[in-house]
């Protein structure tokens, strides 16, 4: 996108936001409620609904509220209260500015990062109240900008870069020519039929971090993987439009996906270190179409990794001596329970973890997921200030040593980012495989 | 279906050894077969940045910078996309088009004879050339492409109205259209996706969404007069001007013919509708309840289910029986009329029917060795890399295509003797 385009913008004056509400009424706002509400959501958030006690003790379990010095706008129940509860009791008779309102708390205040379904006692999912509250903004057209481009992209390219057709294959090919200076006889496989693997990325890898997918093709190489990506559409394993509740995108992003592999006839997904996309591929978009389980199986980095060096398919010239700490991310811990590949993973490849705390399933989001990072510069303070809990938690592990983060998730990674530098934590960051690649045996 | 009938059905095997390749260059890639058997081809690496195709051992005339993409039309001619001096084109037998673009991908090829089209870029515009030939015009950004079954058109969507990444609204007004030979429609989509053209190659019919919420399906530019949720890919009758997609309504997928619903089943899913060869009947991919598959003919789904996913579906020549294969867990299965065979596989290939229906053959593979299996029995070739089935036009022999031991072998087996 050029800077033409998207020129930082006061929070409050997001484009999507106020375009799309500048045409809304009372009556399509209702409409557009009461639909979402009785022909989508039935008893899952009925249950929610009417099980909350208002106890308010996922309270701390959300980073913003952490982060506000308590402030009760920023707790989980908060939010709901402020978006959801509001739409239920008024049925469906709110404003646009209530709309506008809901918008930027839905989708720049909450990560869906689920933290706050542990601390509940009922067990209430409260990300999925918010996600239905995003689905009601995608339905009124409201959607900030920065994402709904990201989803536009999406429809249009199958990627959420706008990567263009002849761009993809281009770059692996780049790719392949600049590792083989390394490897002379690597490849990187196109549309190999009949591959063990197909791998898939996001598309800011081509975009931005090819040297991410150098380092793919340096550890299937070494590890003697028979493996493929496609030069076609179905690449790209991200998915923004699961964030903006346009759900009939993220099934046909989805489609697309499993189907190119499925037309590759390989047995495995194995794709790079991203959170996001592993929610979507193994939980909300193969749901939506149908799939109970993921029709092919998929592989996230870490426990890709930890295959490879558990079987001692890559081995360790010199592990990294610098002492790391480990970011667990939400969708792959919390939701993908991969917390413990991750520390053997580490363990192999490192000379010292010191855990942050609370780390594995307990661990404090980068407050870039869930799509928030996606909601562009407008928003960047918005996660930065509500993420301070982030910068003491990363001040403690450094504290105790630590020189590294790691944080093997393309938000979590971007996000970290910024909270190190605003915060002046002074940690390096790394992805696993910037690391792996570093410290193993290669020819 | 292929025509086979000049090719070499007597009885017997022929061997092309391929042990020698891997001395003879730097590397050497995956290989392919052409459909009657007789070439297996390579892509070969000669040096730094130079590259050849090595076709029964021998390579072609001359080097290029960069090969991918090797594939034999069905007519046997040898196809890749080649780069020489920073610039791509298409291959034919080791003889480049004429003309040379920025880049090309995504090839398509006709599926019985020997036309073969690529999506091109040039200076930053985008269209698709056809033996050789490009489109006239040329567009922003391209994105769906697609071939007619007798090869001579091809179309794809396309960027009519430019509109900079973040201009949202704009792109809210519809970007995008079709374009049938070069030539765009006059309307314009906020998406365009799928694009098929009739098998006259007159029309071309595609999914669209008009909004960011309504979905339909447009022929020629013109849209279906209803709307929907979601829509899948639209599929032509064979003989008659008639359009069937799938169609969302009320969280259900069923299937519409010119925009009135013909199967009133609700679904789960549907997708990969298709008719039979004389279009008297229509099968499809289907989920009849939430994560169970199979597939329905006529709106009628098969009794047993499957727990993973469908793929492959097919009818026999002569539209009486459907294939199609099924997974669960790490099994595949063939599945005719409904019912697996006993054999499992770690994977399978689309079924292959005889000409009469009475046959099933399918590439499958099994611990790490492949093989063909014919009517539910393993076939006596387990080897290092097989390809499809070919059934003669008679329907009594059946045309085996492998590599074992770094020999490729052409074997023509009568299908009384296979499992012997």
């Amino acid at each position: 996108m050029t800077e033409a385009a998207k020129k930082e913008t006061p929070k409050g004056l997001d484009q999507g936001i106020e375009v799309g509400a500048s045409s809304l009424t009372g009556e399509k706002i209702e409409g557009v409620i009461k639909s979402v509400l009785d022909n989508e959501t039935g008893a899952r958030l009925k249950t929610y609904v009417d099980t909350c006690i208002h106890c308010g003790l996922c309270s701390e379990a959300c980073h913003y509220y952490l982060s506000h010095d308590n402030d009760p706008r920023y707790s989980p129940v908060g939010k709901v209260k402020q978006t959801m509860w509001e739409m239920l009791r008024k049925k469906g008779k709110v404003s646009p500015e209530f709309i506008k309102k809901a918008a930027v708390i839905s989708h720049t205040e909450c990560n869906l990062c689920k933290r706050c379904a542990m601390y509940c006692p009922f067990g209430i999912d409260i990300a999925y109240i918010m996600s239905v509250v995003r689905r009601i903004i995608h339905r009124l057209g409201v959607t900030p900008l920065y994402i709904q481009d990201t989803a536009h992209s999406h429809a249009v390219t199958m990627n959420q870069m706008w990567v263009k057709g002849d761009e993809w294959p281009d770059t692996l090919q780049w790719q392949e020519e600049e590792a083989q200076d390394e490897i002379p006889c690597l490849r990187i496989p196109l549309d190999k039929e009949g591959a063990d693997i197909m791998y898939s990325v996001i598309a800011p890898e081509p975009k931005f971090q090819a040297q991410l997918i150098y380092q793919a093709a340096v550890i299937m190489d070494v590890a003697g993987v028979n493996w493929t990506m496609p030069s076609g559409i179905g690449w790209d394993n991200s998915d923004m439009a699961m964030f903006t509740g346009d759900n009939e995108l993220m099934g046909r992003i989805k489609r697309t996906h499993y189907e190119t592999a499925s037309r590759l006839k390989v047995k495995r997904i194995v794709m790079g270190e991203c959170g996001h996309a592993f929610r979507s591929v193994y939980d909300m978009g193969n749901r939506w179409l149908g799939w109970r389980e993921p029709p092919i199986p998929i592989v996230h980095a870490i426990d890709f990794y930890y295959e490879l060096i558990k079987s001692g398919k890559i081995k360790i010239a010199k592990k990294y001596d610098q002492p790391v700490t480990l970011h667990d991310p939400c969708n792959v811990v919390r939701g993908g329970g991969l917390h413990e590949k991750a520390r053997y993973v580490i363990r192999a490849i490192c000379e010292e973890l010191i855990e942050m705390h609370p780390n594995r399933e307990h661990n404090y989001c980068c407050a870039a997921g869930g799509g928030v990072i996606n909601c562009g510069p407008p928003y960047k303070m918005t996660r930065v200030h509500g993420n301070k809990i982030k910068a003491e938690q990363l001040f403690a592990a450094k504290a105790k040593g630590a020189k590294t983060l790691v944080t093997p998730c393309h938000n979590c990674h971007s996000g970290l980012e910024d909270i190190v530098h605003h915060y002046e934590v002074g940690l390096g960051l790394k992805f696993i495989s910037d690391i792996l690649y570093e410290v193993m045996e290669k020819p | 279906m292929i025509d086979g009938k000049a090719w070499d059905w007597e009885t017997g095997q022929k061997k092309i050894p391929m042990s020698d390749w891997r001395g003879r260059f730097g590397w050497v890639e995956e290989p392919y077969v052409s459909l009657d058997g007789e070439k297996v081809a390579a892509i070969v690496n000669t040096g730094e940045e130079a590259f050849n195709v090595c076709v029964n051992g021998d390579t072609w005339e001359r080097d290029f910078d960069k090969i991918w993409h090797l594939r034999f039309l069905p007519d046997g001619c040898l196809t890749a996309l080649v780069s020489d001096l920073g610039e791509w084109t298409v291959a034919v037998d080791g003889s480049p088009w004429q003309n040379m673009f920025g880049y090309v991908w995504n090839p398509l090829y006709s599926r019985n004879n020997g036309h073969m089209a690529v999506a091109v870029q040039q200076d930053m515009r985008y269209c698709m050339a056809l033996d050789g030939k490009a489109w006239n015009e040329t567009y922003a950004n391209i994105t769906y492409f697609a071939l007619s079954g007798c090869g001579t058109k091809t179309a794809g969507a396309v960027q009519v109205v430019d509109a900079d990444s973040g201009e949202i609204h704009k792109f809210k007004q519809g970007t995008f259209s079709a374009a049938l030979q070069g030539k765009a429609w006059d309307t314009t989509f906020v998406n365009v996706w799928n694009l098929t053209i009739s098998p006259d190659g007159e029309h071309l019919a595609a999914e669209v969404r008009q909004s960011l919420y309504d979905y339909t399906i447009a022929v020629d530019g013109q849209t279906w007069d209803r709307v929907y949720t979601c829509v899948w890919e639209p599929v032509f009758h064979p003989t008659k001007h008639h359009v069937v997609a799938p169609v969302r309504k009320g969280g259900y997928w069923m299937l519409a013919q010119d925009g009135e619903i013909l199967w009133d089943r609700p679904f789960v899913q549907l997708w990969h509708q298709m008719f039979s060869p004389d279009g008297d009947r229509i099968a499809a991919v289907v989920a009849p309840g939430y994560g169970r598959w199979t597939v329905a003919i006529d709106g009628l789904p098969w009794k047993q289910s499957f727990k993973d996913m469908v793929t492959d579906a097919v009818f026999s020549p002569n539209g009486k029986r459907v294939g199609a294969l099924a997974k669960e867990d790490r099994s595949w299965y063939v599945v005719l009329d409904g019912v697996p065979w006993s054999n499992t596989f770690d994977m399978a290939w689309q079924p292959v029917f005889s000409p009469d229906g009475e046959h099933v053959a399918a590439k499958i593979e099994k611990n790490g060795k492949f093989a063909v299996a014919l009517d539910d029995h393993l076939g006596p070739h387990i080897c290092d890399a097989a390809w499809d089935p070919i059934f003669s036009p008679e329907g009594d022999k059946i045309l085996l295509r492998f590599i074992e031991d770094n020999t490729y072998y052409r074997r023509v087996v009568p299908v009384g003797e296979f499992a012997r």
